[in-house]
């Protein structure tokens, strides 16, 4: 038996016909907090959703908790927070619905009878015990994707999937991120997490992958911010200074009489 | 004869009762399945797999001529569910592929279904007029035969759509979790297509292929102005199915309308009432600053230090 909760070996994903993802090695050990960095269409979240089963695989092998992709795999120790919510539906669906629909998995087509305890509670850690009855639809984005993240921990997973999560995030929604999966991190879970910058989460990486053309570039260390980005306490946001660029062309000046 | 005794006389008839039967079942399992539809924004296949169906009565038409069976049509609802659950699978694996083309595979399969009927019903040496029941529906003619597929089908259809329905909303809301969970994406995919070609066929006697996909939807639509969860609409758009099915056989017991269609306009007439008094009926949002006070807010810059 293997420690490594995440084993692919020589991964290719095609789709409509182009190859994504070419010769991806990528083993995560128990306990590993690993930030998959890479530019836009770089594969990031094609990598995700081949680990996830959610694409077909081309090639290669993917085991997940020690048991093949597939009817098998140990889906109720699993939990994955996609992106966004698939864009608004025709029937409105509660918050508490939308959670409770993350405890079926492959195994469980119906929910236990204590469902309904579960998901509030998972509610109740994102901060969004009084939407529980609230169509999600009519939630915020943020609220949103706490929804989303409440979804995958009413599971207690051991492995927990984010694909960029504090992309259009405000603060308070990152911080919820980041608060679950420290306790996750406490208790023994692995945690791969997409990621366009560390930002919040950066205390919390200790291994980052990079993707290139569907390639892995780098596996380590997470980078680190150059120069004075990465002091503590740096304002990111500044003004540009410099001087006011020359006119190219003639200019127009009204004069106005009154 | 006053309205009581003309009630207990309708009760009394064993055609009624029959009728009523199945339109009590129907109209409680049509919006159960409509509401799945709905959710996956498909509102309009239940109508595709009608057409379908229409070939299927006549093919079950034609078997029956072939074999010499004593009823002409003693094969129409059995070819009425095959292809109707041929043809939701189609429609089903056509959506898998990609969605952009399966506008126009519903399209084919609307108008290739209707052709396709009127021709076999001619080659099975019947005339469109023995389609005309089967188009809209002829609720008074439901043999003891008849009923017995409607029940058996119904009570299907009934236990799958609402024993399921966490998993079945599952894959409806978010097929893509749904994959990440392991759930067996397309075997409930095509669990959803099945029972609502079964809805279909069930409703075939009721309110007829043109008018099933109706008893499916507008329950739905109704339902959804008011309901806040999935679980909701799912209940009252059925509760709304059994309403308009009951009331909408009793008036035609009076008044000679055709019952499909009788039922049909009940529930769109519902549907005007319910959207109109929305504004008015809908539960008032609680009090508070829709805005939640936020950490990082937008910093204002001071327009007097320029």
């Amino acid at each position: 038996m293997s420690d490594d909760v995440i084993q692919a070996e020589g991964l290719g994903v095609q789709l409509g016909g182009q190859q994504i993802l070419t010769g991806i090695d990528l083993s995560v050990g128990r306990g590993e907090v690993l930030a998959l960095l890479g530019a836009n269409g770089s594969g990031k979240s094609t990598l995700v959703r081949a680990l996830l089963g959610i694409v077909p695989i081309a090639s290669g092998s993917v085991r997940l908790l020690d048991s093949p992709l597939g009817r098998s795999a140990p889906w109720e120790r699993i939990g994955y927070v996609p992106q966004r919510l698939p864009g608004s539906a025709g029937v409105p669906a509660s918050a508490l619905e939308v959670v409770t629909a993350g405890l079926l998995n492959g195994h469980r087509l119906r929910p236990p009878r204590d469902a309904r305890v579960r998901a509030l509670t998972a509610l109740e850690e994102v901060g969004l015990t009084d939407k529980a009855c609230s169509p999600v639809h009519e939630l915020s984005g943020g609220q949103q994707q706490r929804v989303l993240i409440a979804r995958a921990l009413v599971r207690r997973p051991e492995l927990l999937v984010l694909d960029e999560p504090t992309s259009g995030i405000d603060i308070p929604t990152q911080q919820t991120f980041v608060d679950a999966v420290l306790r996750l991190h406490d208790g023994g879970a692995t945690v791969v997490v997409i990621l366009h910058e560390l930002g919040p989460f950066a205390p919390l990486i200790e291994r980052a992958v990079v993707l290139r053309h569907g390639r892995i570039a780098h596996d380590g260390a997470p980078p680190h911010a150059r120069d004075e980005h990465a002091t503590l306490g740096h304002d990111h946001t500044h003004a540009h200074p410099g001087p006011t660029p020359r006119p190219t062309g003639p200019t127009l000046s009204v004069e106005v009489n009154l | 004869m006053s309205w009581i005794e003309t009630f207990t006389s309708m009760l009394g008839s064993p055609l009624m009762q029959r009728a009523f039967l199945a339109a009590v079942l129907v109209g409680a399992a049509a919006p159960v399945v409509g509401t799945f539809l709905v959710q996956r924004r498909m509102s309009l296949m239940g109508d595709g797999i009608g057409h379908v169906a229409l070939t299927g009565v006549a093919l079950g038409w034609l078997v029956g001529n072939w074999t010499g069976l004593a009823p002409h049509d003693a094969l129409a609802v059995p070819g009425a569910v095959v292809m109707a659950i041929l043809g939701s699978v189609v429609i089903e694996l056509v959506r898998e592929r990609g969605r952009t083309n399966g506008d126009l595979a519903l399209a084919l399969m609307f108008y290739g279904g209707i052709a396709g009927g009127v021709l076999l019903i001619k080659v099975a040496g019947g005339t469109n007029a023995n389609l005309i029941s089967y188009l809209f529906g002829s609720i008074s003619t439901v043999s003891a035969a008849d009923l017995a597929w409607t029940v058996v089908l119904a009570v299907l259809v009934l236990a799958v759509g609402v024993g399921l329905r966490s998993a079945l909303f599952a894959v409806s809301h978010d097929e893509e979790f749904a994959r990440a969970s392991g759930l067996p994406v397309r075997l409930l995919n095509m669990l959803i297509a099945t029972i609502a070609a079964l809805t279909v066929t069930v409703a075939m006697r009721v309110v007829g292929l043109l008018l099933v996909s109706a008893l499916m939807i507008v329950p739905v639509a109704v339902a959804q102005l008011y309901a806040r969860s999935f679980s909701r609409t799912m209940a009252v758009a059925s509760g709304i199915g059994v309403a308009v099915s009951i009331v909408g056989l009793t008036i035609t017991y009076w008044e000679d309308f055709p019952p499909g269609a009788t039922i049909v306009v009940l529930a769109i007439l519902v549907y005007g009432v319910a959207s109109t008094l929305r504004p008015f009926l809908r539960r008032s949002q609680p009090a508070g600053d829709p805005h939640p006070d936020v950490s990082d807010d937008v910093l204002i810059a001071d327009s007097a230090a320029d």
